[in-house]
C-alpha cells in the first residue's frame, strides 16, 4: 500500500487545501498522473502521483485544508505492503465493490487544435488557450472562442478561489523575509566576453526552426551546471545543515504580469542537452505565466538562476530562496569597453553575480564557482 | 461627356478599342498574328482594322508561332511597339521558346543594355466545347517566369486598358485575355483608357471571408458573393489582375481583414498561381489566419469535351458557395 500525501511544493508552504479529487477509489493510476488540484498561496496546482497502483481510498474531502505531510490517500501498488500504524483506517464492514478494470488509454499527447490568429489573441489578452472550448473544424480554436473567453473575463470578476497577484505577493514576501531573516549572504561578482557565445548561439539557430530556437538563458544554466558539478557545495539545502545534493534542479525566476514571481524547476539540468533545456523551459515558463504549474514544477529546486533578459539593467543580485544555498544572477548583455592582451575593445559583456549562503559555503568556493561558469561559457561548443 | 457616363460594351468591343487606340497614339505600333488581317481575327477582335490602318500595321503571319513572336521580339529590339496575337495559349507553347529565352533573358543577359517592349496577347481559358488541346489555363506557366509581367484581363475596364498601360512598359508583357468573355456585355466609363498594371483590385468588399481569383472565374466568385450575401456572409473578392509580380500588399491587406482566405482559379490545382499565393500567405500573415488557406481550382483532367464534364472540371458558383459555407460553417 502507498501512502499518498500532501506534497510540499515550496519550503514557505505549511499547508494546503484539497480543491479537487480528479480520480476516484477504484481509479488506475501511474507516475505523472494528475490525481488532485490543491490551492495553496502560490494558486491552484496539479498534483500528481509517482507510483502506480490503483486508489484504494480517499482520506480528506474537498475543500478540507491540511498540514504539508498529511495523509490524503491510500494507493493500492499489489505489494501489499502493510500502512505505516500511525494511519487510522476506519473499521467497516462494506465490502468495497471491485473496480471496473478501466482501460489504460495509450493516447498520443493531447495536442491543442487553434487557429494562429486565435493563438495571437489569447497570448495578448493572456488567455490560457487550454482552457478555451473550439468550435471550428474538428473542434479547433478559432478567434471568436478566445474573444468569448475575454469578453466573459472583461465582465466582472467573481470571487476566485486560488492564485490572486496578492496571495502570491505575500507568498514571495514570506520567503524573501525568512530568506534576509536567517541567510547571511555574501555576494560576488564578475564580468564575461561573450563574443564566442554569442557567436555560436547565432550559428546554432541558423539550423533551427523558430519553435527549436536556442536562447542566451540556456546557455546560462548548462554553463551553471557544469560549474556546480565542479563546486557541489553550492547545490543543495541548508537545515540545521548543508544537505549537498546530486541533482542539479534549477529554479528558474519568472516574473508575472499582475506582479510577484514563480520559479519552476528544471529538473536534472547537468543531464540535459542544450535542447532539452530549451524545451522544457518553452514548456514550463507559459505554464507559469498562466499558473497552471504542476506539483513536480516546484519541488526539489536545488539552485536558482535569476536573469532580466535583454533590455534590462546590467547587474542582479538575488535573494537567496531558502532552503537553497545560492541564487546566481545574470544581468543584460550589453556593449562594454573590454581591455585583453594590452588592446582595448568592444566587445559584448554579460555580468554575472552570485549571492551565497555563507552558512554553507565561503568566498573562496564562490569565486571558484563563478571562474568555472565564465571559462564554460567560452567554450558554448562544449556546452 | 462627362466622367460619369458609362456605355454598354462587349469584351471584345473593349479589346478591339484598345488596340485601336494604340495604334493611333502611337506609329511605332502594330499588330502581328494570325489571321489578324483579312480573316479580322480568329475571334473577330481586329475585324476592320486592317481596312483602317493597312497591311503594314495588321499584319497577317504564317501559321508558326516561333516565327512570329521572334519577329515581333526582334521587331521590339529594333525599337518598334509590336502586339502579338498568338491565337490562343494552347498554341503558345511552340513560342514559348522564343518568350522565355529570348524575351524574357535579353535585358539580363545584355547587362541591361536592350530592352524588349513586346506585348503578348492571348485567349487562354475554357471556350465552348473545344476539347482537352484547345482549353488550356497556363497562367502559371508564364506567371513562374522572372523578366515577363503577366496580367489577366478579367473585366471590360481591363481589357480596354492594360493593353494601353502594357504597351508603355520597356520589357515584355504577356496579357491573358478570355475567349469564355468574348460575347459577355458590361459596362464602362464612356472615356475608359489606360489602367494600372501593378496592383490586384478589390471588387466586393466584405468581412467573413477573402476569396482571390483573377480570369472568368471572377465573375462566378462574384455571383457565388452574391448568393452567399443573402445567406448573411459576406465576402471580400480580390481580382489578381497581375499574376507576375504578385501584388502581396493588396492580398495581404484582405487577408488582415477577414483571416479566412478560399483561392479560386480554373488552372490545375498542383503548382498554379493559388499555390505560390497560399505559400506567400503563410509566409507574410500566418498569425493573421484562424483556418487554413483553401483552394478551388481545375480538376486535374485533360479538359472534357462534354458539356457537363467539362462545366465539371472547373470550380462553378454552386462550389464556390458550398466551399465558403463548409468554411465559416454555415449550413
Amino acid at each position: 500500500m502507498i501512502e499518498f500525501r500532501m506534497p510540499s511544493l515550496g519550503a514557505d508552504m505549511e499547508a494546503g487545501t484539497l480543491c479537487e479529487w480528479l480520480v476516484k477509489p477504484g481509479d488506475t493510476v501511474k507516475r505523472g498522473d494528475i490525481v488532485a488540484t490543491v490551492d495553496t498561496q502560490k494558486g491552484l496546482i496539479d498534483i500528481e502521483v509517482f507510483e502506480e497502483g490503483r486508489i484504494e481510498k480517499l482520506l480528506i474531502s474537498e475543500d478540507e485544508k491540511v498540514p504539508v505531510g498529511s495523509l490524503m490517500a491510500l494507493i493500492d501498488d499489489g505489494k501489499g505492503t502493510p500502512v505505516s500504524a500511525t494511519v487510522l483506517i476506519p473499521v467497516t464492514t462494506e465490502t468495497i465493490t471491485p473496480a471496473v478494470e478501466k482501460k489504460i488509454e495509450t493516447e498520443l499527447p493531447h495536442r491543442i487544435k487553434a487557429s494562429p490568429l486565435a493563438k495571437k489573441i489569447a497570448e495578448e489578452n493572456g488567455v490560457d488557450i487550454s482552457t478555451v472550448t473550439g468550435t471550428g473544424e474538428e473542434g479547433a480554436i478559432t478567434k471568436e472562442d478566445v474573444l468569448k473567453v475575454v469578453a466573459e473575463r472583461t465582465s466582472p470578476p467573481e470571487e476566485k478561489k486560488g492564485a490572486s497577484s496578492e496571495s502570491i505577493r505575500m507568498a514571495v514576501a514570506a520567503a524573501m523575509s525568512k530568506s534576509n531573516r536567517e541567510i547571511p549572504h555574501y555576494y560576488l561578482e564578475t564580468e564575461v566576453d561573450m563574443t564566442k557565445a554569442l557567436a555560436w548561439l547565432t550559428a546554432a539557430n541558423l539550423q533551427r526552426s523558430v519553435k527549436e530556437r536556442l536562447l542566451p538563458v540556456v546557455l546560462y544554466m548548462k554553463a551553471t551546471a557544469k560549474a556546480l558539478a565542479e563546486t557541489p557545495d553550492l547545490n543543495g539545502h541548508w537545515v540545521n545543515a548543508f544537505l549537498a545534493k546530486k541533482e542539479i534542479n534549477m529554479g528558474f525566476v519568472v516574473s508575472l504580469r499582475t506582479g510577484g514571481v514563480m520559479i519552476p524547476a528544471i529538473h536534472d539540468v547537468g543531464a540535459k542537452t542544450i535542447d532539452e533545456i530549451m524545451a522544457s523551459l518553452n514548456d514550463v515558463i507559459p505554464r507559469a505565466r498562466a499558473l497552471k504549474l504542476r506539483s513536480s514544477d516546484l519541488s526539489e529546486t536545488t539552485i536558482t538562476i535569476t536573469s532580466l533578459g535583454e533590455g534590462s539593467v546590467e547587474t542582479v543580485y538575488g535573494v537567496i530562496y531558502p532552503p537553497q544555498v545560492a541564487i546566481v544572477g545574470f544581468g543584460s548583455i550589453s556593449e562594454q569597453p573590454w581591455a585583453e592582451n594590452g588592446m582595448l575593445d568592444v566587445r559584448p559583456v554579460l555580468n554575472i553575480t552570485l549571492s551565497a549562503d555563507h552558512r554553507a559555503t565561503d568566498g573562496a568556493t564562490g569565486s571558484r564557482f563563478l571562474m568555472a561558469l565564465k571559462n564554460h561559457l567560452q567554450k558554448p561548443e562544449l556546452l | 461627356m462627362s466622367d460619369n457616363q458609362f456605355i454598354k460594351i462587349t469584351y471584345r468591343e473593349a479589346v478591339k478599342q484598345a488596340i485601336r487606340e494604340a495604334l493611333q497614339k502611337d506609329e511605332r505600333v502594330f499588330l502581328m498574328g494570325e489571321d489578324v488581317g483579312r480573316y479580322g481575327g480568329a475571334f473577330a477582335v481586329s475585324k476592320g482594322l486592317l481596312d483602317e490602318f493597312g497591311p503594314e500595321r495588321i499584319m497577317d503571319t504564317p501559321l508558326s508561332e516561333a516565327g512570329f513572336t521572334g519577329a515581333g521580339i526582334g521587331a521590339a529590339l529594333a525599337g518598334m511597339r509590336p502586339i502579338v496575337e498568338v491565337m490562343t495559349v494552347n498554341f503558345s507553347l511552340l513560342a514559348m521558346d522564343q518568350i522565355v529565352n529570348n524575351a524574357a533573358t535579353l535585358l539580363h543577359m545584355s547587362g541591361g543594355q536592350v530592352n524588349v517592349p513586346v506585348v503578348i496577347r492571348m485567349n487562354s481559358g475554357i471556350g465552348r466545347q473545344l476539347a482537352a488541346q484547345h482549353s488550356h489555363s497556363w497562367e502559371p506557366l508564364y506567371a513562374h517566369i522572372p523578366g515577363l509581367k503577366v496580367l489577366s484581363c478579367a473585366t471590360h475596364e481591363d481589357a480596354r486598358g492594360m493593353l494601353l498601360t502594357a504597351l508603355q512598359d520597356p520589357d515584355p508583357v504577356i496579357i491573358f485575355e478570355y475567349t469564355f468573355l468574348l460575347n459577355a456585355e458590361g459596362e464602362i466609363p464612356v472615356n475608359a483608357g489606360a489602367v494600372d498594371i501593378t496592383r490586384a483590385k478589390v471588387r466586393r468588399e466584405g468581412r467573413d471571408i477573402s476569396i482571390i481569383t483573377y480570369g472568368p472565374a471572377l465573375f462566378k466568385v462574384l455571383e457565388a458573393a452574391a448568393e452567399l450575401s443573402s445567406a448573411g456572409i459576406e465576402a471580400e473578392v480580390v481580382d489578381l489582375r497581375v499574376l507576375r509580380p504578385l501584388d502581396d500588399d493588396t492580398v495581404m491587406a484582405s487577408v488582415k481583414k477577414t483571416h479566412k482566405v478560399l483561392l479560386v482559379e480554373e488552372a490545375w490545382c498542383s503548382v498554379n498561381v493559388s499555390s505560390e499565393l497560399s505559400a506567400r500567405i503563410m509566409e507574410n500573415a500566418f498569425y493573421e489566419l484562424d483556418a487554413p488557406v483553401q483552394r478551388l481550382g481545375g480538376v486535374e483532367v485533360p479538359i472534357p469535351y462534354p458539356k457537363h464534364l467539362e462545366d465539371a472540371s472547373i470550380p462553378q458558383k454552386a462550389d464556390i458557395v458550398n466551399k465558403v459555407k463548409k468554411m465559416l460553417q454555415h449550413d
